[in-house]
């Protein structure tokens, strides 16, 4: 492979809201039962699913992202009970109408990982990963100014 | 419209004297026959400009969220479609229901200049009713047009001739015109679309948004105080669309936010200077909600819980998206 | 004067479009704006007024004045201007035509404010005469002869033809670069075609609205009436009159953190916005009714106060149209004016 073709290979960046007390957790456990998922994944811990604001979504893309992955507890189990119910509805209503917009919809999910599902967590973000890299870079939701360089 | 102009004009004078209310808002005359300014209207004494005719199509809830703060009570004049805005409005404990009046009027349709024009129309002087007929006097002759062509897009797809609230009527008895229109036709058919189509229909329509930000203020449900995109620490605050990605995000949050709580008023499609069909992203949440959580309207009522304020434990999950119709 | 056979245009547009962009009205979904000429664009020369006006050619909504670094302790600028191309606006009408005057003088005052004047250097502006004006047009009130209108080419269509008239030294050498496609013609021809207008404009029901009262000495008068609270009060405070008139010319400058440096731009503003010249203290317009007087005592006694007289209004009758609330520049005229002595 020639250093130009290497320079322009393309690797995805994802961005995963992790909830604090669920996916977090099970993050955590993937880590530590020496489980691998992509170096491209970048993890935000988030108090909890229902944190995560429909622009939190569309700024991650903005500044990046390829792929955007909302990771919480399950439902039923929300350590503030129903937070996640309502992450559920907003999530739902978003992305539908992202693909209203013509986005791709592959480049949205909402999974739900419990602490104890450390395999989960890694099987998820490693079949999110190959998704996008076979889907390619987000050009319609970029923002140019954070792509180009300057000069 | 003559007819009704008198029964609002009669009721309004006495409830004005008699001391029920103390002020009016209502649709002032304008300098053409076609571009009447919502007004306050002080006393019975000073509805010498006081319009209602086939051009009051703004919708006079949002004004009640300053003016029912006010001292005494103010006299609304709403068409059916206002009275579901104003009940949101009072189930968000914006308006103080108590210092209106609701005084219901009639509405057959209200017309879009615009659409007039659109027709080549030019140089418009003034226009005759004749049932569903009009004809438009202009500096370039007489033309005759459909009164259902020229129908605002809200009065296309008139979702209510039954007022949500109301403390009185004012209506002829006369049987009105049905809608022309589905309001959901145009959804349906951008979902049929594949996305590169929807993507590129999407950028046609969006990249003409001058962020004006009228969309915004004229919406009932858009009520905050202070804007996230007025909002200099929120790091989206902006005044103009400086790349493609702003007038998406733009778009997208301000249906967002009124997602569940948009009573399709049709204002911010009314009064967007480009013509963007912005009720096509209203109407797309209202579609999605009614199919997802059950038939919806918001501003029917007071007290329901919105969709999104609201759960049950069996709702779909998000990929459902993935599984739903459409071009892939 | 030249002219030429309507059906010769897309030869003329490509001859313009060969060495330099040409901008004229075209379709976009629904809407006429200016945009760059393609053989595939949809010319839409009959369009009285586009959405946005002309000035947006010069003065662009958002346009990026330099750009940021940083390493460690050390901060470099970047200059991020493009070298200024030549390009042609074809089919301004009279009203934004006059539109440029009244922005020379705020951009080409001292100091220069230079991406302007970039832009007004390599632009030949080519206007078109309207024949038939909408019922919200008063130019003429401003003293713009929509049938004469300025620019470097001012260009006529009547009888299947375009006539063609260079203005200035810049408007003729354009010419010389096109005149294999022009035959001589004599402005006789035109004559009838603008008696006819001329009959039309009289008939324009805003031909007649009086200035009067609208002088530079009018602030004390004007300032504190009490009818800016009537005007002003169903105003929603979007920016859509401001956004959509050729003499507006407020401006914010905001910086950009693309997340590997920082790009400066300027966009337009509007006076009707609640953080416009909004500084440390807060905002020193605290209310609507301040917001919307400030707009049109400066396009009617401010402006001409600093300016020779000249009026920062050409009438395009654009805020007329689209007003969410029907308010408008005409209103506030009839409302606060004085009436004539007679």
């Amino acid at each position: 492979m020639s250093l130009e073709t290497q320079k322009k290979e393309f690797k995805p960046l994802i961005v995963a809201f992790c909830c604090n007390w669920c996916s977090y957790a099970g993050a955590d456990l993937a880590g530590t039962s020496r489980l691998s998922y992509p170096a491209t994944v970048k993890v935000i811990r988030v108090p909890c699913s229902c944190r995560v604001n429909p622009l939190f979504v569309l700024r991650a893309f903005q500044r990046g992202a390829d792929g955007v992955i909302i990771a919480g507890c399950h439902p039923g189990d929300c350590h503030y009970t129903t937070g996640n119910y309502y992450a559920r509805r907003r999530m739902t209503l978003l992305f539908s109408m992202l693909d209203y917009l013509g986005i791709e919809r592959e480049r949205t999910r909402v999974e739900w990982i419990s602490a104890a599902e450390g395999v989960k967590f890694s099987t998820t973000m490693n079949e999110f990963a190959q998704t996008i890299q076979a889907l390619g870079e987000n050009k319609r939701l970029e923002d140019l100014r954070c792509k180009e360089s300057l000069e | 419209m003559q007819r009704i102009f008198g029964i609002i004009s009669e009721k309004a004078k006495q409830l004005l004297s008699d001391g029920t209310c103390d002020r009016m808002i209502g649709w002032k005359r304008g300098e053409f026959f076609y571009d009447p300014t919502p007004a306050v209207f002080s006393g019975a004494g000073d509805l010498e400009d006081f319009v209602y005719d086939g051009f009051c199509g703004s919708n006079l809830s949002k004004y009640l969220i300053q003016q029912s703060a006010k001292e005494g009570k103010i006299l609304a004049l709403l068409k059916p479609c206002d009275t579901y805005s104003l009940n949101q409005l009072v189930k968000e404990h914006r308006v103080r229901r108590e210092n209106v009046y609701v005084l219901g009027v009639e509405c057959r349709g209200m017309l879009d200049i615009d659409k007039i024009r659109a027709l080549g129309v030019k140089g418009i002087q003034s226009i005759e009713e004749n049932g569903d007929q009009l004809t438009v006097h202009t500096l370039y002759g007489d033309k005759t047009i459909e009164r259902s062509e020229v129908l605002l897009e809200k009065c296309r797809c008139c979702k209510s001739k039954e007022f949500a609230t109301q403390d009185d009527l004012a209506v002829t008895g006369e049987p009105m015109p049905e809608a022309p229109a589905d309001r959901f036709d145009m959804v349906k058919k951008l979902e049929a679309m594949t996305p590169d189509e929807r993507f590129a229909f999407w950028r046609s329509e969006l990249s003409k948004c001058i962020r004006c930000n009228a969309c915004r203020n004229v919406c009932p449900a858009c009520s905050c105080v202070k804007c996230v995109f007025d909002n200099d620490a929120s790091g989206v605050a902006s005044k103009a669309n400086t790349d493609t990605f702003e007038e998406n995000m733009f778009h997208i949050i301000r249906a967002f936010h009124v997602a569940g709580r948009c009573t399709d008023c049709g204002e911010c499609s009314r009064v967007c200077p480009q013509h963007i069909p912005l009720h096509l992203l209203n109407r797309k949440f209202i579609k999605d909600i009614n199919e997802f959580y059950g038939e919806y309207q918001a501003g029917a009522d007071t007290e329901s819980r919105g969709p999104l304020t609201d759960y049950t434990t069996d709702d779909v999950e998000p990929s459902v998206v993935m599984q739903r119709g459409g071009g892939k | 004067m030249l002219k030429l056979a309507i059906d010769r245009l897309p030869e003329l547009f490509a001859g313009l479009a060969e060495n330099r962009a040409l901008y004229l009205p075209t379709e976009q979904a629904g809407q006429v704006e200016y945009g760059p000429w393609t053989p595939e664009a949809k010319v839409r020369l009959d369009a009285l007024n586009t959405v946005k006006s002309a000035k947006d050619l010069f003065f662009p909504q958002s346009e990026n004045l330099m750009a940021f670094k940083t390493q460690g302790k050390n901060i470099s600028i970047l200059d991020t201007r493009k070298e200024p191309q030549p390009f042609v606006i074809f089919g301004v009408r009279a009203c934004d035509a006059a539109s440029f005057d009244i922005l020379d003088r705020v951009f080409l005052a001292e100091p220069v404010d230079s991406y302007y004047a970039a832009r007004r250097e390599q632009g030949t502006v080519i206007t078109r005469a309207c024949f038939e004006p909408e019922e919200s047009c008063f130019c003429g009130v401003f003293g713009i002869d929509a049938l004469h209108p300025a620019g470097d080419i001012a260009t006529w269509e009547t009888g299947g033809f375009l006539y063609w008239d260079s203005l200035t030294d810049k408007g003729a050498a354009l010419t010389e670069s096109v005149s294999g496609l022009f035959d001589p013609a004599d402005s006789n021809e035109l004559a009838a075609a603008i008696d006819r207008a001329k009959a039309i404009f009289e008939k324009l029901p805003l031909h007649d609205l009086s200035l009067n009262g609208f002088d530079g000495d009018a602030t004390a008068r004007l300032f504190d009436s009490p009818k800016w609270q009537e005007l002003s009060q169903s105003c929603i405070g979007c920016g859509t009159c401001t956004f959509v008139c050729p003499t507006c010319q407020c401006y914010d400058i905001r910086d950009y953190d693309t997340g590997h440096g920082i790009q400066r731009f300027r966009c337009w503003d509007s006076c009707m916005y609640s953080d416009f010249t909004k500084m440390a203290h807060g905002n020193p317009r605290t209310t609507q009714l301040e917001r919307f007087r400030q707009r049109f005592m400066h396009k009617l006694v401010y402006f001409p106060a600093n300016n020779d007289g000249a009026y920062s209004c050409v009438g395009c009758g654009r805020c007329l149209t689209k007003c969410p609330i029907s308010m408008n520049i005409v209103k506030v005229i009839k409302t606060l004016g004085v009436k004539e002595d007679v």
